[in-house]
């Protein structure tokens, strides 16, 4: 990786936003990379949208906080209104689209949909939802390596769910398989 | 220079801070919870017993930085931290440390003001931390760290400037840099030694006079000449001033700024250099010493200056001072919490270097 990634990931408080952040950070750190976590710590945190913005980086990262991304992964409405047009021209939106009712408009992204839910429920765990996610993005925008996501997880996950940490490792996969299967959209002109 | 482990760590600024306050050989917190800093209490409280030495949630603010107070009299070293409203309640106390000479450290993780004002970042305490604060003809000595690698290796350095001069030290920090994750390598425990302090009020041996503490010199001469020795003391602080410069050596437009501003700022100069605008930027790391010839030895090659601040523009006065009126100095602020995105601090270079532009036209 020769360049910086910026994301934001957004959603509900208890969604899991912070921590997706936090591994994307911590696995990067493990690389060597330089990185920024930057939580909404705010009144916003109460209106729908709690969020993160992780900056990844071969160098010295300047702002910490920015308001144009490379990519973005929201996980519900509210946050998909407030960040789809923050995104830059060609850039990647990830949306978890169960609670979903207005879809993302712009054409000039990678847009990809995935219920992970659903794909959660699955799992009878609704709460790895969030490393659905994070599977499918990584798959797609490839920022840190795979092998790395799981140390991240263990520094980020409690030490009292790690026994979870395979069904996590099931989650992540069950996102990458997504995302590898899924053509970008015909629609998308970069 | 600050001697660190191997190996980096991610972890919050309020935190980071906190672990190297321990690593400093810190004997005593006390302080109270507030937003966006209640992680440095939370984080000193959840440690082995002793390993942070005595940490104690007072009852107020002004409790505890008079047990601050009190404990940096008896020889300890010790710190408070707190956020603007706070801050703003331990001015007496500060007011007082100052007059008796005593080191501590205080950490104001400053929030959006005035009054109990929002839990977001803002700078809007600038004035407040490096004019004095309290009552009186008094300094702090005001570090303003932009990172949190910064947040833990200031505290090695305020701690070591505060015994050093005997006088309260202050991390200007804000809401964002207490909050974010950032790597940072830690400084090394224990590698920042004790020195005497033969000052202390620590119980008076058979060998010499009792040591006194007090802030009340009631006659107006012995209280004069308190005041010229706390004047003698700032001026020899002036030698330990910090700053950073960025691309100033070909600079057009100098931009000033601190603490995460100036990391916004740094990504404003990036964008405007791609422009082919040639911006450069001095960071201050201490507020009080001010950099006020760094600033003036750079005035004669640049045609203009901004400074970006999150207040209404506070240090751009002590810019102005170093500047003489030499060059037109802009400001850029947001305040009351909200932070300039890049974007913003970008519009006003470019706007300046084209009113520069268009007067070196008009005056040739």
């Amino acid at each position: 990786m020769d360049k910086s990634h910026e994301v934001i990931i957004a959603g509900f408080g208890g969604q899991g936003v912070l921590s997706m952040g936090q591994i994307i950070a911590y696995a990067a750190m493990i690389e060597g990379k330089e990185v920024s976590w930057m939580p909404s710590y705010g009144p916003e945190m109460r209106g729908g949208t709690a969020n993160c913005i992780v900056i990844v980086s071969p160098g010295r990262i300047s702002s910490p906080i920015i308001s144009r991304f490379d990519s973005a992964i929201t996980l519900n409405q509210p946050s998909l209104d407030k960040f789809e047009h923050a995104i830059k021209p060609g850039g990647f939106l990830l949306y978890e689209i169960s609670t979903v009712i207005t879809p993302p408009t712009r054409k000039d992204l990678d847009i990809l949909a995935i219920n992970a839910m659903d794909e959660a429920l699955k799992l009878q765990k609704k709460q790895v939802a969030n490393m659905i996610l994070l599977g499918a993005f990584l798959e797609r925008r490839p920022i840190i390596r795979p092998e790395n996501v799981m140390s991240a997880l263990k520094k980020v996950l409690p030490a009292r769910h790690h026994h979870t940490l395979p069904l996590n490792e099931q989650a992540l996969q069950i996102g990458r398989a997504f995302a590898s299967q899924s053509e970008v959209a015909a629609s998308f002109q970069p | 220079m600050i001697e660190h482990d191997q190996g980096a760590t991610l972890m919050k600024g309020n935190e980071a801070l906190a672990e190297a306050a321990i690593r400093a050989g810190l004997q005593g917190y006390f302080g109270y919870p507030i937003t966006p800093q209640s992680e440095i209490l939370e984080y000193l409280t959840a440690q082995p017993k002793g390993r942070a030495g005595v940490v104690l949630q007072a009852e107020s603010e002004l409790a505890a930085i008079n047990m601050v107070f009190g404990a940096s009299g008896a020889g300890a070293r010790v710190m408070t931290s707190s956020s603007s409203p706070g801050i703003s309640l331990m001015q007496e106390g500060l007011s007082y440390m100052a007059s008796a000479q005593l080191p501590c450290l205080v950490v104001n993780v400053n929030r959006g003001g005035p009054g109990l004002g929002t839990i977001q970042p803002s700078q809007g305490d600038y004035f407040q931390a490096t004019k004095g604060g309290g009552h009186g003809d008094y300094r702090l000595i005001v570090l303003a760290p932009s990172s949190v690698q910064e947040m833990a290796d200031f505290v090695f350095e305020a701690f070591r400037l505060a015994e050093e001069y005997r006088n309260p030290a202050m991390i200007l920090a804000d809401g964002a840099l207490g909050q974010m994750m950032e790597k940072v390598i830690l400084p090394r425990e224990g590698s920042l030694p004790y020195p005497p302090k033969p000052w202390a009020t620590t119980g008076k041996p058979a060998s010499r006079e009792r040591n006194i503490i007090t802030s009340l010199f009631i006659q107006p001469e012995k209280m004069e000449q308190v005041n010229l020795e706390l004047q003698e003391k700032y001026r020899r602080l002036q030698k330990e001033v910090r700053f950073e410069a960025f691309q100033v050596e070909d600079a057009e437009i100098l931009l000033v700024a601190f603490g995460l501003a100036a990391r916004i700022a740094q990504k404003a100069l990036e964008l405007a250099r791609e422009q082919g605008i040639r911006a450069g930027l001095l960071r201050p790391i201490t507020l009080y010493p001010f950099p006020t010839a760094a600033i003036a030895n750079l005035v004669p090659n640049v045609e203009s200056l901004l400074v970006v601040e999150m207040n209404a523009g506070q240090m751009v006065e002590d810019v102005r001072l170093a500047v003489n009126g030499q060059r037109p100095v802009s400001f850029k602020g947001r305040m009351g919490g909200m932070i300039p995105t890049p974007e913003e601090v970008l519009e006003s270079i470019v706007q300046i270097a084209e009113r520069t532009h268009t007067e070196q036209v008009e005056r040739s």
